[in-house]
């Protein structure tokens, strides 16, 4: 297997995707004594091309280990980032590479990429449950971490009237940011 | 699977806390006699949404001693990758000698955590005394762990720009007098776990995860490597005081030859892996650089920092189960964190079990799931539907456990009358 470095890397993904590529960030960090590098790539690019640059990722590598999918809430959009980490398996050369993707809120949706890499399953199942983002095409359609009974249309890490906010149960005595509204006596009971 | 009466049968099992096996989870296991033909993981019973509290009550030290409780075991780790993220995010390069502290912190976690493994491990074959074995062999790591940081189990070792902890010239009589007891007895560990007949004839062969199937369900840690997949956190990326030594992933061909990716295969990983962590230790100890543990020790000032701080960060850390990874986003002006993702490595270890269990004996499971060493409790309840009579009988921890002793028993009586 032929490694590249950050750059050719990047330049790969603006060939393959052109106009779908939108930025690149290298970000690198001098370790310990003997100053190894710690490197690790960020690629900007638009959902069209998406599943596109998960393809071209797995050509890099013919099996590359996807994390996690981070979700942020930023205002108007979501953004989401699948942490990806390639060349594992030699000595200081793997790289994680964060394959990021911005997204309206008014079009929460993302295909699922299950049917390239089945291990992401779980990951797309919270980021469903957790943010409000939909996995379209995803094989498992169930919540993963949030109980039955949690009301549909709440999702826990939005910051936006969609967030948690009703739910919180704050014991006497301690406070919370986000305060709880009076007439809430148990939030459960009433959703 | 798509199983409605499995569904309803059960709603949230809060079953009795194992002391290996911290967390609760449901296995819906369907099976033909004894086979298993599918399986069927829910988890989330004790989702305590510790990202939130990280993204809405506490500042990012806080999140320190948090990311600390994400689990009982791993608590080196979880903080580990926390720091990193946020050193990442806001710019700041701990100090040199830290980096080799936190090293041997997290190498003593792990010769501990696999040790406790071993022992759950021994106990979930019936085999109690050497459970009993395992466990006083570890109250030596336990007791250093204490003499080090001064605590057996939350250590709060860790900082942002370093740790809190020196470790002093002094001390380290003291250490190396414990990893050269570990040194005499891994012979013996050895022959007990690897040579032993019985322990091979309830691990050879059971529960086997494919090189391939390990890629494609993403399996990280001694699961992954004991199916062949040469990665390790460790040995692949540069962080801490390991970009300075030439770590190698342990594979089980190491000591066998071969790769099966079996339940005995996860415990060759995991033994040779106690070995490795010696070995780290005592080169940290010899080449410790003189300097400050701590690269700014007001912490006012580092939440000052962190709070004009804008950035992202990704920390990714070798936790004894696997690869721990958190995300961090830092926004100006903000208190709390923007964006805090945490993943452990049973998140992704779960979903091999399936793969795993499949094809198996339901007497099988207990050992055959130990083996991901799941940092989460347990077969404690599991719904087992019969697909030829369609009955379904519900199995509690101690009585799959009974089914376990008594297939060793079995397997034992059978051997010695050949």
């Amino acid at each position: 297997m032929e490694i590249l470095s950050p750059k050719e890397i990047v330049e790969r993904f603006k060939t393959a995707l052109g106009a779908g590529f939108v930025n690149d960030q290298i970000y690198e960090r001098e370790v310990a004594v003997k100053k190894n590098l710690f490197q690790a790539i960020r690629i900007y690019i638009k959902r069209e091309t998406f599943r596109q640059a998960v393809d071209l990722i797995c050509k890099l590598q013919e099996y590359p280990h996807l994390s996690i999918i981070s979700s942020s809430d930023l205002g108007d959009s979501v953004e989401l980032i699948y942490h990806f980490t390639i060349y594992y398996g030699h000595h200081l050369k793997e790289l994680s590479l964060g394959l990021c993707l911005n997204l309206p809120k008014t079009n929460l949706k993302i295909p699922t990429i299950t049917d390239i890499i089945p291990g992401a399953l779980f990951t797309e199942r919270e980021t469903q449950e957790m943010m409000g983002v939909e996995v379209t095409g995803i094989p498992d359609n169930r919540r993963l971490f949030l109980p039955e009974d949690f009301p549909e249309g709440v999702y826990p890490w939005r910051k936006d009237e969609k967030g948690p906010h009703d739910l919180l149960r704050v014991l006497p005595g301690h406070s919370c940011h986000s305060e709880r509204s009076e007439e809430t006596q148990d939030p459960w009971e009433k959703k | 699977m798509k199983n409605e009466g499995v569904e309803t049968t059960y709603t949230i099992p809060v079953g009795p806390i194992h002391p290996a096996l911290k967390e609760p989870i449901r296995l819906d296991l369907k099976v033909d006699g004894e086979e298993i033909v599918d399986v069927d993981v829910i988890v989330g019973q004790v989702h305590r949404g510790i990202e939130w509290l990280g993204m809405n009550r506490n500042n990012p030290i806080q999140n320190i001693y948090l990311a600390e409780r994400v689990c009982g075991i791993c608590n080196i780790c979880h903080p580990f990758a926390y720091v990193m993220a946020v050193e990442q995010a806001a710019g700041i390069t701990p100090s040199e000698r830290s980096e080799y502290i936190r090293v041997i912190t997290a190498e003593m976690e792990r010769i501990h955590s696999h040790l406790l493994w071993a022992g759950v491990a021994a106990h979930e074959i019936g085999f109690d005394s050497v459970f009993y074995l395992v466990w006083r062999v570890r109250e030596e790591i336990m007791d250093l762990i204490e003499y080090v940081t001064g605590n057996r189990v939350t250590k709060a070792m860790f900082q942002i720009g370093g740790v809190r902890r020196d470790i002093t010239e002094e001390q380290f009589p003291r250490i190396r007098k414990t990893l050269n007891y570990y040194k005499s007895i891994f012979d013996q560990l050895r022959a007990v776990f690897l040579d032993d007949r019985t322990i091979r004839m309830r691990t050879r062969n059971v529960g086997i995860l494919k090189t391939e199937d390990a890629l494609k369900l993403l399996a990280c840690g001694p699961t992954g490597r004991a199916s062949g997949v040469t990665k390790d956190v460790r040995q692949d990326q540069a962080y801490g005081a390991y970009a300075d030594m030439d770590i190698k992933a342990i594979t089980p061909d190491m000591l066998t030859g071969t790769i099966v990716g079996d339940v005995y295969d996860r415990i060759v990983v995991r033994l040779l892996e106690v070995k490795q962590s010696i070995e780290i230790i005592e080169r940290c100890l010899e080449e410790m650089p003189p300097g400050a543990i701590l690269v700014e020790s007001k912490m006012a000032k580092v939440l000052n920092t962190l709070k004009k701080a804008e950035g992202e960060g990704v920390g990714r850390a070798e936790a004894p189960r696997g690869e721990v990874i958190h995300y961090v986003r830092l926004e100006a002006g903000r208190e709390t964190l923007a964006t805090w993702k945490i993943r452990a490595p049973t998140y992704v270890n779960l979903m091999s079990i399936p793969t795993i269990l499949k094809g198996g004996q339901i007497a099988d499971v207990p050992i055959a799931f130990a083996s991901i060493d799941p940092c989460m409790s347990c077969t404690n309840r599991a719904t087992v539907v019969d697909s030829k009579t369609k009955n379904k009988s519900l199995l509690t921890d101690s009585e799959l456990h009974k089914l376990s002793v008594e297939k060793t028993r079995r397997l034992k009586a059978k051997f010695d009358s050949q």
